[in-house]
């Protein structure tokens, strides 16, 4: 067969040269600038493995040890760069193993190509070993998604992905490449149109001048504005224009969980995060503000709390690159489908300070004062929040990448971590996964190998995908973890100690004849869960890891820094109580004034 | 009071490829849409084929399905025709009994009335074809019931707006000219 790799630099081929459907794929992969590949083998994808192999000195291959590893980790990749990330895996179990992972890149619109071996065509249809209709199963939780069934399709197929994966709301895509399909070779016409007549990113990219006019209207008129930003801005890469906008006019801003490190934590405009488990001035304000600008966002349940409460009072200005996202779950009064880096441009040229909203801005600031993010600090032993809080101190002055888990951890990390730049906080928010944080913590590593990068985890979490410290190991990925151990579920303990008269329903992490593991909960403040288990120092150690474990206060600074300074992968198991709550709360569905503080 | 359920018409062009009306039937079901009908079929142009939704919500909910519908990448535009002054047309195929000769004939005139079509009469059973308004096809449903209905398909809804001559059909003109059956 004369397949033919071409070798040396990539550029644009004038000439057709017959490739493999495999070359093909991962021959574009370099072509569109991916440097990292998390890729699992199997009997379906083994040609494209082999075709990995002779590209090596351009694209590096990570192998993770299992699928949803490596996908979170090309999210890492994605989440941390604004670049796609890829992962790839065999047919059936591989596929599967890789669904949640697109599910939570869709959620949080992060470009993410999902490859996928698949039996032969001859075969598809018959339930044949290691099948499963991988695209089908997909349909709803990608942006879009392909099954190749010609050879001749895989240089457009590749190309519109990238495409779509990366143009107006980012998302992922999935291509399943039948096995026939990756061996089978054809003439390559790498300029090849794209075939996407009803993708229209572009159609009204930009905000009119007349909104942008109307927007600053509504600025200079208001007494008590709030800006409120998420993932669009960090997606738009609107981060500068965001400062500017802040700088222009002094309106208070507060990102959601998506929007972290949009506008910097140690700035006094800045209200932190909203929502569920905001901060209470971030709530406060956006009560009673009378004019919401509410960019790259999308009213989530967990921001809003009851819809129709929530800034009741306000003139709401919301734009979006995502025509559906405006009008879904509130009504704006000005809504405009725009890229959010070109509205905000817009709008610094033309936007005034708001006549007459210091009384607001120092009525904002005060609410800060007032009611800070705060814990015992009194206690001697190590409280979640002083664990993240001290980590965040020392890293300051650091390239500090932070991923986390779901759960009370991530909500914590969210408070109390100060983030001061878009893209340096993982978490996955919208599908809310556990196990997110250590594959993404890789992901993050590979991409920015000079960097410290720190997954902050709970011990529910971190065992949802703790084989990847073999992956950290062998791949020579030093990234770190702060395991904040409390032996138990600790957000779904919260809400059994909250609602549900602390009946322990399966949220213990120990053996079942452990008293914590039944019953009627402990509600004394600061309880240890008293028997330790599992060993994660001795599971570290054993993944080839550094580990060390912590319970006091006075030793954890020193144990942060061994941590930090170590120069492999390292797990930190910091022995925390499990009767922390995260506060403040606004429970699901409820109002701010229903926010419990204490 | 629950707010008024309006019934709307959304006409969409959609890519010729494997999977597209799974896609979008797959996402009007998870989104919780209520399709009253749902038509497709090929159109003059080989490359794309036109589906016809009638579909039941406030402003804000049609909005919605169609900013979804927009959303999916195959899918190519998508038109709320009801908003125009359109032709809308059902095709029914209806299987009555009818044993007697009487019956028959009441049969025959009733289909006449209703510009329907008599397209094949066995034994016991007569095959009917009709198109029209919906309500049109609803009425005739009624009228047969009592004659005992064997079996019956309907294509769901299509529709398409009027052109802008002022001499276009109307609707009060037989449908068969608008819908080419058989």
């Amino acid at each position: 067969m004369s397949t033919t790799v071409p070798s040396g630099a990539s550029h644009k081929q004038s000439k057709t040269q017959v490739m493999t459907g495999a070359d093909i794929v991962v021959h574009s992969l370099v072509e569109h600038g991916v440097e990292v590949v998390f890729a699992y083998p199997g009997g379906c994808s083994m040609p494209m493995h082999q075709s990995l192999t002779k590209y090596s000195d351009r694209l590096r291959t990570i192998l993770p040890r299992h699928e949803q590893g490596g996908a979170f980790a090309a999210q890492g990749i994605a989440r941390s760069t604004g670049k796609v990330g890829v992962a790839m895996a065999t047919s059936g179990p591989g596929a599967t193993n890789l669904v949640t992972a697109i599910a939570d890149a869709k959620l949080d619109s992060i470009p993410l190509i999902a490859i996928t071996g698949q039996v032969p065509t001859g075969v598809i249809g018959t339930d044949a070993f290691q099948e499963t209709p991988i695209v089908e199963i997909c349909r709803g939780i990608t942006k879009h998604h392909y099954l190749v069934t010609n050879v001749e399709d895989v240089p457009r197929v590749m190309k519109e992905a990238f495409h779509i994966a990366t143009t107006g709301r980012p998302g992922p895509v999935l291509v399943d490449m039948p096995k026939d399909v990756q061996l089978d070779s054809c003439e390559v016409d790498w300029d090849v149109p794209m075939n996407l007549p009803g993708y229209k990113p572009s159609k009204h990219p930009n905000a009119a001048p007349e909104q942008i006019r109307q927007i600053a209207a509504a600025i200079k008129h208001s007494k008590r504005p709030v800006l409120y930003v998420g993932g669009g801005v960090v997606n738009g890469e609107a981060s500068e224009e965001l400062r500017a906008l802040v700088k222009k006019t002094g309106i208070p801003v507060t990102m959601t969980v998506m929007g972290l490190g949009l506008y910097p934590a140690d700035e006094a405009l800045s209200l932190d995060m909203l929502g569920m488990h905001g901060s209470a001035y971030a709530n406060y304000a956006v009560k009673d503000c009378d004019l919401l600008l509410a960019f790259g966002v999308r009213f989530d349940d967990r921001v809003t709390g009851h819809l129709a409460s929530f800034a009741k009072n306000a003139k709401i200005v919301h734009i979006d690159i995502d025509a559906s996202e405006l009008n879904k779950n509130k009504v704006a009064h000005i809504s405009v489908r725009s890229d959010i880096k070109y509205a905000m441009a817009e709008l610094n040229k033309v936007v005034e300070a708001p006549e007459d909203c210091a009384a607001w801005v120092a009525h904002c600031k005060d609410l800060k004062a007032k009611h800070p993010f705060s814990y015992d600090e009194k206690f001697d032993g190590i409280l979640q929040q002083h664990a993240i809080r001290t980590l965040s101190n020392l890293t300051k002055d650091r390239e500090t990448y932070v991923s986390v888990g779901v759960g009370q951890h991530q909500m914590w990390a969210a408070q109390f971590f100060q983030f001061r730049r878009p893209r340096t906080w993982l978490s996955s928010s919208g599908l809310g996964t556990m196990g997110f944080g250590l594959p993404a913590a890789m992901g993050a590593q590979a991409a920015h190998p000079g960097a410290l990068v720190i997954d902050i985890d709970g011990d529910g979490s971190f065992q949802m995908n703790i084989q990847e410290l073999a992956t950290l190991h062998c791949e020579k990925l030093p990234v770190k973890v702060l395991l904040l151990n409390n032996q138990h579920l600790g957000m779904v303990v919260q809400w059994e100690d909250r609602f549900m008269g602390s009946n322990r329903a399966h949220t213990y992490l120990g053996p079942i004849d452990h008293e914590e593991a039944s019953g009627p909960g402990s509600t004394i403040a600061h309880t240890y869960a008293t028997e330790r288990y599992p060993d994660f120092v001795q599971i570290a150690k054993g993944y080839g890891c550094g580990a060390a474990t912590v319970r006091r206060k006075a030793d954890l600074e020193a144990a942060l820094l061994e941590m930090i300074n170590y120069p492999g992968p390292f797990v930190l198991d910091v022995e925390v109580p499990y009767q922390e709550h995260v506060l403040p709360m606004i429970p699901s569905g409820k109002t701010v004034d229903d926010m419990i503080l204490k | 009071m629950a707010p008024k359920l309006m019934r709307h018409v959304l006409s969409a062009i959609v890519q010729n490829v494997p999977g597209v009306l799974a896609h979008i039937s797959g996402m009007l079901a998870s989104r919780g849409y209520n399709i009253d009908s749902l038509a497709v079929g090929e159109t003059e142009n080989a490359g794309v084929s036109r589906m016809t939704f009638v579909v039941r919500g406030d402003d804000r909910i049609v909005e919605q399905i169609r900013k979804q519908l927009e959303k999916i990448i195959t899918v190519v535009s998508v038109q709320d025709i009801s908003s125009n002054d359109y032709v809308e047309r059902d095709l029914m195929l209806i299987k009555v009994r009818a044993v007697t000769g009487a019956l028959r004939s009441e049969i025959r005139e009733l289909v006449d009335i209703f510009r329907a079509r008599v397209v094949d009469v066995g034994p016991e059973e007569m095959v009917i074809e009709i198109s029209g308004r919906e309500s049109k096809i609803q009425a005739f449903i009624e009228r047969m019931r009592p004659y005992g209905i064997a079996e019956l398909v309907r294509t769901g809804r299509i529709a398409m707006v009027r052109g802008s001559n002022p001499n276009s059909l109307t609707e009060s003109d037989d449908p068969n000219s608008a819908i080419k059956a058989n």
